[in-house]
C-alpha cells in the first residue's frame, strides 16, 4: 500500500508537470497580451506606434466585415498553396533523383547553391519582371523559397535508407516502385516531414515578399496600404494574420506527422 | 534444392583502393534437403558467402549454382535471414512478417491470414500490433525468422539467426527451427559461432579459416533425428564437438 501511495503521488506530480508544460505556450501568449494592454493603457509608448488591443480588435472586425481581410488573405493563401505544391513537388522529385544519381548533384549544385544563398528579396523584382504583378510571380517566389528544405530533406531521407533493408527488398525481387513505396518512402518520411514543416512556415515569407515587391492584392499589399494610411492597427491585424497562417500550416504538417509516425512515438515511450 | 559453390572468391576495395581478398577460394556442395552449419572466426567471410548464395553479391571469381542454375540475382526459392534482425521499424510485427507476401502481390486479408497462422509457432500471438522497437531481442529474431518461413522457401540462408540471445532462448529457438523444418524438408545453410548449436542442428558442419575464409574441415554429423536438448550430453555429441573445436583451434595456432 505504501509503495502504491508513492507511485500515485509520483504520477500526479508528473501529470501536473506535463499539464504545465502543455499550458506554458498559452501562458506566454496571455502574458504578452497583458503586457501589451498595460503598456498602451498607461501611455508608456504612443498609441500611434503601439495601438491598444481594443483598437486592433476594432480594426480586425472592420476588416472582417467589409471583406478586405478575407480577400487579401485568400490571395496570399492561394499563392502559398500553389507555391508550396510547385516548390515542394519539384524539391522532392529532384531530391529523389539526386539521391539516386549523385552525379546530378555535381551538375546542379551551382544553380541550387546560388539560388539558395542569394536573398530572395534581392531577386524578387526580377521574378516580377518575368512573371508579372499577378499571382504567378508570388507563386514562383514561394516555390523558390520552399524548394530548398524539401530538396535537402528528400536527399538526406532517401540516402539514409538502411542498406541491409535495401538488400532485403532486393532479395524479395521487389522492383523500383515497390522499393519506393514499401521502403524508401516510409523510411524517409520523418525527415521529409521535418523539411515540410520548415517549408510550410517559409511559404508565407515567399508570398509576402513577392507581394511587397509588386502586386495588386494580398496580405503584403494590405500591410503597405495600411502603413501608408498610418493605420497601425490594421498593420498589426495583417501581420497577426500572417502569423496565424504560418502556425496553422505548421500545425497541419505536425498533424500529418502525428498520424503517420505512430511507430516513432511508440518507440520513444 | 542442391547448392554448389565452385571456387568462389570475393575481394573488397581496401583503404588504399587496392582489392583485398575477403573470402575464398572455397568450394563445396550442399545436397538437397541438407542442413549445413557454417562455422568460422568473425570477419572470415561467412556473411559474404551468404550474400553470394542469396544472389545479392557477385563473386569476384568462381560461381554459385542452385540446381545447376547460375545464381546471378535473388532466387524466388531462397530466403535470407540477415545477421541483424533487419526489421522495418515503421511496420508492426504482422506487417514485417507479411512483407514478402506484400511484395509478391498478395491481398491484405490473404497475407494477414497466412501470417496469423504462423504466429503461434513463433510465440508472437499477442504481439502482432507491436513495433520492432517494443520487442525484446529474442522476439525480434523470431519476427525475422517468421519473415523467412512465410516465404515457404526451398533454400534457407540464415546468417547468425540466434546471435545476441541468451543460451536457453537460443537453444529453444533453434530446436523450434528444427520442428518447423521437419514438416517439409528444405536445404538450410546456417551461420553460427556456437559449436554446440552447429552440432545440435546440422547434418554437416563446415569450418572456415580466417579471412579470406577457405574450407578447413567438412564434418558430417550423423546423430539421429529428431534432435533434442539432452543430446548435448551424449558421448557422440561431445566427440563431434571436440573434433570441431580442434579444427578451429588449429586455425588459431
Ligand atoms: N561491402 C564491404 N566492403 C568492404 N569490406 C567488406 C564489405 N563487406 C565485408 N567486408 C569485409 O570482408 C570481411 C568478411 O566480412 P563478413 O563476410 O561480414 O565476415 P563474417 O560474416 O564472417 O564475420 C570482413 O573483414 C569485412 O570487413
Ligand atoms: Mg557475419
Amino acid at each position: 500500500m505504501q509503495t502504491n501511495g508513492k507511485v500515485a503521488e509520483f504520477s500526479t506530480g508528473r501529470k501536473r508537470q506535463i499539464i504545465l508544460r502543455r499550458l506554458s505556450p498559452f501562458l506566454t501568449v496571455l502574458l504578452l497580451l497583458l503586457l501589451w494592454q498595460g503598456v498602451t493603457e498607461r501611455q508608456i509608448i504612443s498609441r500611434i506606434l503601439v495601438p491598444p488591443p481594443a483598437d486592433v480588435y476594432a480594426a480586425f472586425t472592420a476588416a472582417l466585415a467589409d471583406g478586405t481581410l478575407a480577400k487579401h488573405t485568400m490571395t496570399t493563401l492561394g499563392e502559398m498553396m500553389y507555391g508550396l505544391l510547385l516548390g515542394v513537388g519539384i524539391g522532392l522529385v529532384l531530391g529523389y533523383a539526386i539521391a539516386k544519381a549523385p552525379l546530378l548533384e555535381y551538375v546542379l549544385s551551382p544553380i541550387i547553391v546560388a539560388f539558395q544563398s542569394t536573398p530572395i528579396v534581392a531577386y524578387a523584382p526580377l521574378l516580377i519582371i518575368w512573371f508579372g504583378t499577378g499571382p504567378s510571380s508570388k507563386i514562383v517566389t514561394t516555390a523558390v523559397i520552399v524548394f530548398f528544405p524539401a530538396l535537402v530533406n528528400a536527399i538526406v531521407g532517401i540516402r539514409s535508407v538502411s542498406p541491409p533493408l535495401r538488400d532485403l527488398m532486393r532479395s524479395l525481387n521487389a522492383g523500383p516502385w515497390l522499393t519506393f513505396r514499401l521502403l524508401e518512402l516510409p523510411s524517409a518520411l520523418p525527415v521529409i516531414l521535418a523539411g515540410l514543416k520548415t517549408s510550410a512556415t517559409l511559404a508565407v515569407i515567399g508570398a509576402v515578399v513577392g507581394e511587397f515587391v509588386g502586386s495588386g492584392s494580398g496580405l503584403g499589399v494590405l500591410v503597405i496600404m495600411a502603413r501608408s494610411q498610418y493605420n497601425t492597427p490594421l498593420v498589426v491585424v495583417t501581420v497577426l494574420t500572417m502569423t496565424v497562417i504560418a502556425l496553422s500550416l505548421y500545425g497541419l504538417v505536425a498533424l500529418v506527422e502525428w498520424r503517420f509516425l505512430v511507430w516513432q512515438r511508440r518507440a520513444a515511450s | 534444392m542442391r547448392l554448389s559453390v565452385e571456387n568462389i572468391e570475393v575481394s573488397f576495395p581496401g583503404p588504399a583502393g587496392d582489392l583485398l581478398p575477403a573470402l575464398g577460394p572455397i568450394s563445396f556442395e550442399v545436397a538437397d534437403d541438407q542442413f549445413v552449419c557454417l562455422l568460422g572466426p568473425s570477419g572470415c567471410g561467412k556473411s559474404t558467402l551468404i550474400r553470394v548464395l542469396a544472389g545479392l553479391l557477385s563473386p569476384s571469381a568462381g560461381a554459385a549454382y542452385c540446381d545447376r542454375e547460375l545464381i546471378q540475382r535473388p532466387l524466388a526459392e531462397a530466403a535470407i535471414m540477415f545477421q541483424d534482425t533487419n526489421l522495418m521499424p515503421w511496420r508492426t510485427v504482422l506487417d514485417n512478417i507479411a512483407l514478402p507476401l506484400e511484395v509478391a502481390g498478395m491481398s491484405r486479408p490473404e497475407r494477414y491470414g497466412a501470417v496469423r497462422k504462423l504466429l503461434p509457432q513463433l510465440n508472437l500471438e499477442n504481439f502482432e500490433l507491436a513495433y520492432p522497437a517494443e520487442l525484446s531481442g529474442g522476439m525480434a529474431q523470431r519476427v525475422s525468422l517468421g519473415r523467412v518461413i512465410v516465404q515457404q522457401p526451398q533454400v534457407w540462408l540464415l546468417d547468425e539467426p540466434f546471435a545476441a540471445l541468451d543460451a536457453l532462448t537460443r537453444e529453444a529457438l533453434s530446436l523450434e527451427l528444427l520442428r518447423l523444418r521437419a514438416r517439409s524438408r528444405q536445404t538450410i545453410i546456417l551461420v553460427t559461432h556456437d559449436i554446440n548449436e552447429a552440432v545440435l542442428l546440422a547434418d554437416r558442419v563446415i569450418v572456415m579459416s580466417r579471412r579470406p575464409g577457405a574450407l578447413v574441415a567438412d564434418i558430417p554429423i550423423d546423430l539421429p533425428r529428431p534432435r533434442s536438448a539432452e543430446m548435448i550430453y551424449k558421448r557422440e555429441f561431445l566427440q563431434l564437438a571436440k573434433r570441431i573445436r580442434n579444427c578451429i583451434e588449429d586455425q588459431r595456432a
